[in-house]
């Protein structure tokens, strides 16, 4: 059935493959090659596209809101840091007394703050299961209980957009508060390892990409799913015409807050395997421009195809590693450029122009 | 002891300024009383230097109270080779001379080559007393109010005798309140107790907050906690008449909150009301309304160096300057760009944001990315003191004038002007407006360019308040959306109103939760809010809302 549904979009099966070879390929040849060899990753490239897979992660829960749903959201920045919180919670617990002050109970920031006893809320992140859980159900919550709200009273549009932009600016400002417990202004850094294994390491590295690649495919096999299931179909319609869906007796905020709150879980478990390859977690994740940022690798790439999210967010990025290597000064004028002129020119994305190709045909 | 050098301090700067006023005029008569009367006192041995210090009082010269603080400072000296008299202040190697009678700096000597003018316990308390009421009798009602204060810190009978002797004769009523408090202050350790109550009494109203001290100390318990005050009649007056103290403090505190709070609203007030014309009139959401602002803003900055010697005037050839400025671009940004997005606003929403990241960036490559200081013109700076307990900046007032006065410009060209009216109707019904004649397209323009325009003044305003960085409109820009969605989409009060209670409740909330999380408090309240009115407070009506 799976694959039955799989095979109504003609790009999906490929697409997958292609994830399917850089997931076996790239950490082979960062390990098995030579250094010598030219076809030899180095562990930073490794680890650099695997940052790029958890955005494009990341990319794919803002389509299945904006591209299918028409919720234009400028808060998923916020999911996103909130994932990686409690996956750098996590690596937190995991130094234990290895920090600057050797403190076996207390990560280092709050000896330097003079606290005196672990705070409840970071009980249980000593156990990985504890962590994984709470990746998904605190931006899960959040979203559960922020769409409950303002989809119940139809908050739509630009109206939604900005007070998401507002979510993600409150929790930004509430994190960067040293009272917080959270790391305040540096954050949570200085991870040592994970699960036991060294997180400077080549191996785990590797398995970190691998990790993020499968946790991209299977995140988005099981969004062409929803998309394709009836649901799915529910909420393109809403997104087409709201009022009309809900003529016809459809509850529309039940399916609007179910699409949310999965996009909300695709978006933490995005942050949670940022974290452990960059190793920080820090509240300007929460920061405004980083939501925004998002959605235009989204429509970079073509929204409402979930394959254009993923190309969108891999080439917005790889361009901004370039340029804010060789010419950091002019990333701004060029993603400011790139925002202009993906919306006035190219409303479908890039994929769009291949699509467009294609039925010319 | 630090305060006490402190005030010294203080109290040399007020000097050297009465001192350089005393100069001019002593310089204007040279060879007048004031002269002969300081030869005298320089000559007179120490019996008839009594007599002396009065006759340099009667000349009534504005130089005189310096003379005399010296002279009790032991600070005045003659020298020896020419006689002339001058102030010696201790310098590196030796005194740095200044002249008594014309304010000449005479270079640093060594000791030996001066006279120092000495004096002797009697002749001290003589000449405090003679300061004292120089002092309280001088021209300036500022100057006599200081010498109060000054006074107040030690009441002695003879301090008492003066200002009791002042009482009679003072006009202005901020220096009679203040020797009355004084002298209820001073009562309030007689041995009369009628005295002592009739003097609580009398200090029931005062803001002085030595008043407050004192009366506090009637209240205190020592350690066994017994009162230290043993007469139960004047503890309850002071009881009571501390409450009303601080009931009345309380009050001004809440003013003064209020206060902050209208001067913040006033901030995000300018800060939304282009938004409110931009988003609320013609339903397009302008992501680079806060880089409109900082355009306006260093626009200011730009004036102010342009015209460096005119800082007073900068600013009115600033508001216009912005105004154009961020009009101009507007304009640019509708024609260019938006107006191809009309009906999809959320595109709409991502290109603005690029244009604002596209602004940012250049603000930064021309000017820096460092904060760029703007001057405040003299006008602006310095506070206006109501009382005691409350003053209120200056600055901030008039940005409180400054945007009753745009909203108040702005509601008459929508009201009453021919573009107003257009805009109007392309606001409520643009396919009607367009069969009726109404270049729309060029009515959109003009709505944009308004909207940006004031986005430009809003930023002169901004300049006075905080720091001009290409980050400045970013701080600004989730506020003032939020002021519109609360206020009401496509209303300019609800802006204006939305805008002072956002303001107010912030600063009120802010003693409890700190600033941050006031406005993290403000930002989940606003969220609630939308729950439970999505159109804001005042929702527009009609069949515009449908649109």
């Amino acid at each position: 059935m799976v694959l039955g549904l799989l095979r109504k979009s003609a790009v999906d099966v490929p697409f997958l493959a292609v994830l399917a070879v850089i997931t076996v390929l790239v950490p082979l040849s960062n390990l098995a090659l030579p250094e010598s060899s030219p076809l030899h990753l180095s562990t930073y490239t490794v680890t650099l596209v695997g940052k790029y897979l958890t955005y494009a992660l990341l990319a794919l829960a803002v389509d299945l809101v904006w591209g299918y749903c028409g919720i234009l959201s400028l808060g998923h920045g916020a999911f996103f840091a909130l994932g990686g919180y409690a996956m750098g919670m996590y690596l937190m617990r995991r130094i234990g007394d290895r920090g600057v002050y050797g403190n076996p109970v207390l990560p280092d920031f709050m000896v330097f703050l003079n606290w005196k006893e672990l705070p409840w809320y970071w009980y249980g992140f000593d156990h990985f299961w504890f962590s994984l859980l709470v990746v998904a159900l605190a931006p899960g919550l959040l979203a559960y209980v922020f769409g409950w709200f303002a989809f119940r009273s139809r908050v739509t549009g630009v109206h939604l957009s900005i007070i998401t932009q507002a979510l993600t600016y409150a929790l930004m400002l509430a994190f960067f508060r040293n009272e917080m417990g959270f790391g305040g202004n540096n954050g949570l850094t200085d991870f040592k390892d994970i699960l036991g294994f060294n997180l400077q390491s080549d191996g785990t590295r590797a398995a970190l990409f691998a990790a993020s690649a499968l946790a991209l495919m299977g995140a988005y096999a099981a969004s062409r799913l929803v998309v394709e299931s009836k649901l799915g179909r529910v909420v393109a319609a809403i997104r087409d015409d709201e009022n009309r869906v809900r003529f016809l007796g459809y509850r529309v905020e039940q399916f609007k807050l179910w699409i949310f709150v999965f996009s909300a879980v695709l978006a933490g478990i995005a942050g949670a395997l940022y974290v452990p390859q960059v190793g920080i977690i820090n509240p300007s994740e929460f920061s405004p421009l980083n939501s925004l940022e998002i959605v235009i690798w989204v429509a970079v790439g073509g929204r409402g195809t979930l394959y254009g999210a993923v190309v969108g967010a891999i080439l917005v990025n790889f361009a901004k590693t370039v340029f804010t290597g060789v010419l950091p000064e002019m990333w701004l004028f060029v993603l400011g450029a790139i925002f202009v002129l993906v919306t006035l020119l190219l409303p479908d994305g890039l994929t769009g122009l291949w699509r467009r190709k294609e039925q010319a045909a | 002891m630090r305060p006490l050098i402190f005030g010294m301090g203080r109290w040399r700067i007020a000097m050297l300024i009465v001192m350089t006023l005393g100069f001019c005029h002593a310089a204007a008569d040279p060879g007048g009383s004031f002269a002969d009367a300081l030869a005298r006192l320089k000559e007179a041995p120490l019996t008839e230097m009594g007599e002396a210090v009065d006759r340099l009082a009667e000349t009534k010269d504005r130089g005189v109270a310096p003379v005399l603080r010296a002279l009790l400072d032991g600070r005045l000296y003659y020298r020896k080779d020419d006689g002339r008299v001058v102030f010696g202040d201790p310098a590196e190697d030796g005194l740095a001379l200044v002249d008594v009678l014309d304010g000449q700096a005479l270079g640093i000597v060594g000791k030996f080559e001066l006279k120092k003018i000495g004096i002797n316990n009697a002749l001290r308390t003589h000449l405090r007393e003679t300061l004292g009421r120089l002092e309280l009798a001088a021209e300036d009602a500022a100057q006599r109010l200081k010498a109060v204060e000054a006074m107040s810190k030690s009441l002695d009978e003879e301090n008492l005798e003066l200002l009791r002797a002042r009482l009679d004769a003072e006009t202005d009523a901020k220096v009679s309140e203040a020797i009355e408090t004084a002298l209820a202050l001073a009562d309030l350790s007689s041995n009369d107790k009628a005295a002592r109550i009739a003097a609580i009494n009398a200090l029931r109203g005062s803001l002085n907050p030595d008043v407050l001290n004192r009366l506090n100390q009637l209240l205190d318990k020592d350690d066994a906690g017994q009162y230290l005050e043993p007469d139960s009649d004047v503890r309850h007056s002071a009881q009571v008449a501390v409450k009303s103290i601080e009931s009345k403090l309380a009050l001004y505190r809440a003013v003064e909150t209020v206060f902050f709070g209208l001067s913040l609203g006033a901030v995000l007030v300018l800060a939304s009301i282009g938004l409110a014309i931009t988003f609320g009139v013609m339903g397009v959401i302008n992501m680079a309304h806060g880089e409109l602002m900082m355009l306006g803003a260093y626009t200011t900055y730009v004036v102010q160096r342009l015209m460096p010697g005119h800082l007073d005037i900068s600013l009115f050839v600033a508001i216009p300057a912005a105004f154009l400025l961020s009009a101009l671009v507007g304009i640019a940004i509708e024609r260019g760009i938006i107006r191809f997005l009309y009906g999809r606003p959320l595109e709409t929403l991502l290109a603005t944001f690029g244009v604002s990241l596209f602004l940012q960036q250049l603000v930064r490559t021309i000017f820096s990315p460092l904060n760029r200081s703007v001057a405040t013109p003299s006008w602006m700076s310095g506070s206006l003191e109501i009382n005691g307990a409350l003053s209120l900046t200056l600055n901030r007032f008039y940005i409180l004038m400054f945007c009753l006065l745009v909203f108040a410009a702005l509601l008459q060209v929508l009201k009453r002007s021919r573009i107003g009216l257009e805009v109007r109707a392309v606001a409520q019904n643009r396919a009607m407006a367009k069969a009726m004649g109404i270049p729309t397209e060029r009515v959109d323009a003009l709505t944009f360019g308004l909207g940006s325009g004031i986005a430009g003044v809003a930023g002169v305003a901004l300049s006075q308040l905080t720091n001009v960085g290409p980050n400045l409109g970013q701080s600004y820009i989730v506020d003032s959306f939020m002021v519109v969605v609360f206020g009401g989409v496509g209303n300019l009060w609800g802006t204006l109103i939305g805008g002072f209670s956002l303001g107010i409740a912030n600063k009120l909330l802010e003693p409890y939760a700190g600033a941050v999380l006031a406005k993290i408090l403000m930002l989940v309240f606003i969220i609630l809010f939308i729950q439970k009115r999505p159109r804001g407070l005042f929702p527009q009506k009609g069949r515009a809302a449908e649109a």
